[in-house]
């Protein structure tokens, strides 16, 4: 396999260096492949215009690619509605997540079995939560339709789906409901950790549960709200699947994420310059958010 | 004040039951439309119990006839596909990303850090900066439309999501250990598998399984990459019973229900680990 060695050769005769890069080998060459060569590919067609159907012509442009995405209100577009996703699913998987975290904290009878059977919609495939959600809401035989008309709250079924704006904020619930589990998870985790001796010693001064959580519990989730906001944004930037699946950008583009976008530019318009261009901008945003966030997670840990 | 804590009692078990509501209704309503006929789903409002419940679907999915819809015809040969894909990736990813973590961890070695950095930080990339110029590659090659390829380009976010897992779990094993073992004239080799190895157990299992749902449970390389049989994976194939006139939602149900099936069953048996593994490295998106 990948120790082509006589018999003689051992182990020991190597130097640690020698050693390292040995073991490191083919992860970094597979990586290299798979992702900096394309990569660097990437940003070099995002100064080109390259058409699938043209495969000869690739003709040197320039920053046109940026720039017309720049002055292209379809990009800004979906630009802010990657961030409106972003900002509200995040924000609800945060709240959510760390109420429910606190509940189960609890130790009442059942809060374990919730525990573990919350795994659930976190284990349930991207793709399954997609067409699970929409045919909820389907607009003639859904689930959500049926319910809210039994209990009449709604006087006829809805498209719920054809509307710009629930749609959008539709799939934002999907995802809510895909991803609260696991910022669950992180939370129990250090929930689990958390000195209890200052719980004890905030309880004989008098304090109440609200400022025990507000002064002692909030604090000490720092480093971990901090680690959630960074991996759920950055996930959240990225959305693909869930539109795809739920909504292909629709209804009137109201659900066309930036990655959607650049799906659509790329492998349907088949302008592979752009949407090379195009992921660029998103891998560069991605990063930016990241670096901000890790930043404040340095001092986040700092702080105590 | 005791009939106050009563009350917060009470809310507190209100709300438990109402996160289990959120829980269990949309994937039991995602079950029960699997085992209803097609006229029972149509029905307004739906049937919340199904009064005839069939299990045609899942027949049609694992016995085939003629005239089953297509996406039914090939979905056991995506479970197929996903199995071998998911199987392959999980374990090359494994054996090179812990094997690497380890040098990562343990080695001194020149430039440790900067090629250790850029590896994790691939995982913030979106899978659509790569994918132009791969699928560019992959066609060259020939290779559109195959397992081999997918298990290759899943790579792109195993392996660093492997490397990065485990460092943080070899990095919680002592080194004085691995020292000790040395001195007693154990080999380099020999100290990893002795020690390490047995040592790191619950890293490599939610590793493990953790990769094998990500690998499972990616869509968007497999929507471009494959387009028969051949390579197809299940997600792909799950989002075929929406033919261009009309939607099987039985069919489609019945995929879910079968493709949720593995990650569900290994989220719930090694719940201890993902857990430990989730929170190492707070992963998956």
């Amino acid at each position: 396999m990948f120790f082509p060695f006589s018999k003689k050769f051992r182990f020991r005769e190597l130097n640690e260096a020698q050693l390292a890069y040995l073991i490191i080998f083919p992860s970094v060459v597979i990586l290299l492949c798979v992702i900096f060569y394309p990569i660097i590919y990437t940003f070099y067609l995002s100064f080109h215009k390259m058409f699938l159907t043209q495969p000869g012509r690739v003709p040197f442009i320039g920053l046109k690619n940026y720039i017309r995405f720049f002055h292209s209100s379809f990009f800004w577009n979906a630009l802010l509605r990657t961030a409106y996703f972003a900002f509200l699913s995040v924000g609800m998987e945060l709240i959510l997540g760390l109420g429910i975290a606190l509940l189960l904290n609890q130790n009442l009878i059942g809060s374990k079995f919730l525990r573990v059977s919350i795994m659930i919609p976190w284990a349930i495939p991207t793709v399954v939560i997609g067409i699970m959600w929409k045919w909820i809401y389907n607009a003639n035989y859904g689930a959500l339709n049926g319910l809210l008309f039994s209990l009449g709250i709604i006087p006829k079924y809805q498209a719920w789906l054809a509307k710009p704006f629930i749609a959008m904020n539709f799939v934002i619930i999907a995802d809510v409901w895909h991803m609260t589990p696991f910022v669950v998870l992180i939370f129990l985790a250090s929930l689990a950790v958390l000195p209890k001796a200052l719980y004890e010693a905030a309880k004989i001064d008098g304090a109440s549960a609200w400022k025990c959580f507000k002064s002692i519990t909030l604090p000490l989730l720092t480093p971990a709200i901090l680690v959630v906001l960074v991996f759920r944004t950055v996930e959240a930037f990225k959305v693909f699947d869930i539109i795809y699946v739920m909504t292909r950008g629709g209804p009137a583009n109201a659900t066309q994420v930036i990655n959607y976008y650049t799906y659509l530019e790329t492998f349907s318009y088949l302008h592979f310059g752009r949407g090379s261009a195009l992921s660029f901008i998103i891998s560069a945003i991605v990063l930016i958010i990241a670096l901000i966030y890790i930043k404040l997670l340095y001092k986040g840990i700092e702080y105590y | 004040m005791f009939n106050q804590r009563k009350f917060v009692k009470v809310l507190l078990y209100l709300a438990m039951v109402l996160v289990a509501i959120a829980i269990f209704a949309p994937f039991y309503w995602l079950i029960i439309s699997s085992i209803s006929t097609m006229s029972e789903l149509l029905c307004t409002p739906p049937h919340w119990i199904p009064k005839h419940p069939t299990f045609d679907n899942y027949l049609n999915i694992f016995f085939p006839k003629t005239g089953v819809a297509k996406a039914a015809k090939i979905f056991m040969y995506t479970v197929r596909n996903s199995l071998i894909i998911a199987g392959g990736v999980t374990v090359i990813s494994l054996i090179l990303g812990s094997l690497a973590a380890y040098a990562f961890v343990r080695l001194v070695f020149p430039m440790r850090k900067q090629i250790l950095i850029s590896i994790l930080a691939t995982r913030m990339l979106p899978a659509i900066s790569t994918m132009i110029p791969l699928y560019i590659i992959v066609t060259k090659f020939n290779l559109i439309d195959t397992k081999i390829s997918l298990i290759i380009l899943y790579f792109t976010f195993t392996i660093p999501y492997v490397i990065w897992i485990m460092t943080g779990f070899f990095r919680t094993i002592p080194s004085e250990l691995e020292d000790a073992a040395r001195i007693d004239g154990c080999s380099r080799l020999g100290s990893f598998l002795r020690i390490i190895l047995p040592l790191s157990t619950p890293g490599l299992i939610a590793t493990t399984v953790i990769a094998f749902m990500l690998a499972w449970d990616e869509f968007f390389f497999a929507l471009i990459f494959t387009n028969t049989p051949n390579a197809k994976t299940v997600p792909v194939a799950i989002t075929e019973f929406a033919g261009r006139h009309l939607i099987d939602y039985g069919g489609m149900c019945t995929g879910g229900v079968l493709a949720s099936i593995p990650p569900v069953l290994l989220a719930l048996i090694f719940y201890r680990f993902i857990v430990r593994g989730l929170t190492a490295g707070a992963v998956k998106g």
